[in-house]
């Protein structure tokens, strides 16, 4: 199978998840009375779910729109620290592919591509770029496209649905799969330790000291265990 | 939602955005990173994603910030099933089954 392909078998059961997430954003922007161009704005230009729903909430609370943005910018820091994990596999690409590469990075095409190329050492670059847009590919029309339907069916989704739960369904789901060593379990404890006892920082400031902490901590039990 | 710019608010918040992903990706580009922060890096989605989730499961905004045994029982399902059967969409549909199921007996 090429690069291509694999990444698009390994991006499709996404779906799965990502229609409820983006179908939510639709239902709650337009419930909080943005038009149909402004619901699908967001979803094309920002694609960030997590910080969408951050700055959809900030606004329905009257937050100044300063904040609104500093606050929902916050919560997608996260994306630098995936940038930066992805240098060393996707770094050697023309820098108009990365410029490409770079709107395409979310949670899920990350923690797929994370994933797939330390076990294909064999890949060149090239593979690399094309497994990357192979991933994205069922990922990002479903995202808008979803965004629109839940725009539409609006208020005629039943409110007993618990769709808000969506989200932290699809992040846990990719969890699971990356505790693959007793550093990765070590790091995850941490994360969830620190943001837990951080939750008061405000800007969401808790959720990035507590990555960098548990960052620190895989890094260490990593290279105890090779000492050992 | 009146009496917002939204589209600069949209505007802003894009951009920024697209500046973040860029980042490291476009401005360190294939120069090499030194081992110790190659080894920081390969924890960064095990660093990130389960403190983004443990407030959200552990207070969900739907029921005013309680914690429900239903969403705990789906949330450890779905790790439960990930860490298991090493799928992402096994394990999702198996923390669904269970929001479903928990939500049905409880209604």
């Amino acid at each position: 199978m090429t690069p291509f392909r694999r990444g698009v078998a390994d991006g499709l059961p996404f779906v799965v998840i990502i229609v409820p997430f983006a179908m939510m954003f639709g239902v709650l922007a337009t419930e909080a009375g943005l038009p149909l161009d402004q619901v699908m704005a967001f979803s094309t230009i920002v694609i960030a779910g997590a910080s969408q729903f951050t700055a959809l909430q900030l606004m329905d609370a009257g937050a100044p729109g300063v904040i609104v943005v500093a606050s929902a910018l916050a919560v997608n820091l996260r994306m630098a620290m995936y940038s930066a994990a992805l240098v060393p596999h996707l770094g050697r690409a023309p820098l108009l592919q990365r410029m490409g590469l770079a709107y395409l990075l979310v949670d899920q095409t990350y923690a797929l591509a994370a994933a797939t190329y330390e076990g294909r050492t064999t890949w060149t670059t090239a593979d690399r770029v094309r497994y990357f847009c192979g991933t994205a590919l069922p990922v990002f029309p479903c995202w808008v496209g979803s965004t629109w339907l839940g725009a539409a069916l609006g208020a005629r989704i039943p409110d007993a649905w618990p769709l808000d739960f969506a989200l932290p369904l699809a992040f846990l789901a990719l969890t699971g799969p990356m505790l693959r060593s007793p550093a990765h379990v070590a790091a995850a404890f941490v994360s969830v330790a620190g943001a837990l006892a951080l939750a008061w920082v405000p800007w969401n400031a808790g959720l990035l000291i507590a990555a960098l902490a548990a960052m620190a901590t895989g890094a260490e039990v990593e290279r105890r265990a090779r000492a050992a | 939602m009146t009496g917002y710019p939204v589209w600069a608010i949209i505007g802003a918040l894009g951009l920024g955005t697209y500046l973040i992903r860029f980042s490291f990706l476009g401005l360190i580009g294939d120069r090499p990173l030194p081992a110790w922060v190659l080894r920081h890096l390969r924890y960064t989605g095990v660093a990130v994603l389960p403190g983004l989730v443990a407030p959200l499961v552990l207070w969900p905004d739907a029921t005013g910030g309680q914690p429900d045994p239903v969403r705990l029982a789906a949330a450890g399902a779905t790790l439960a099933v990930g860490v298991w059967r090493r799928d992402v969409v096994q394990a999702v549909l198996a923390g669904a089954a269970v929001l479903a199921l928990g939500g049905w007996l409880t209604a």
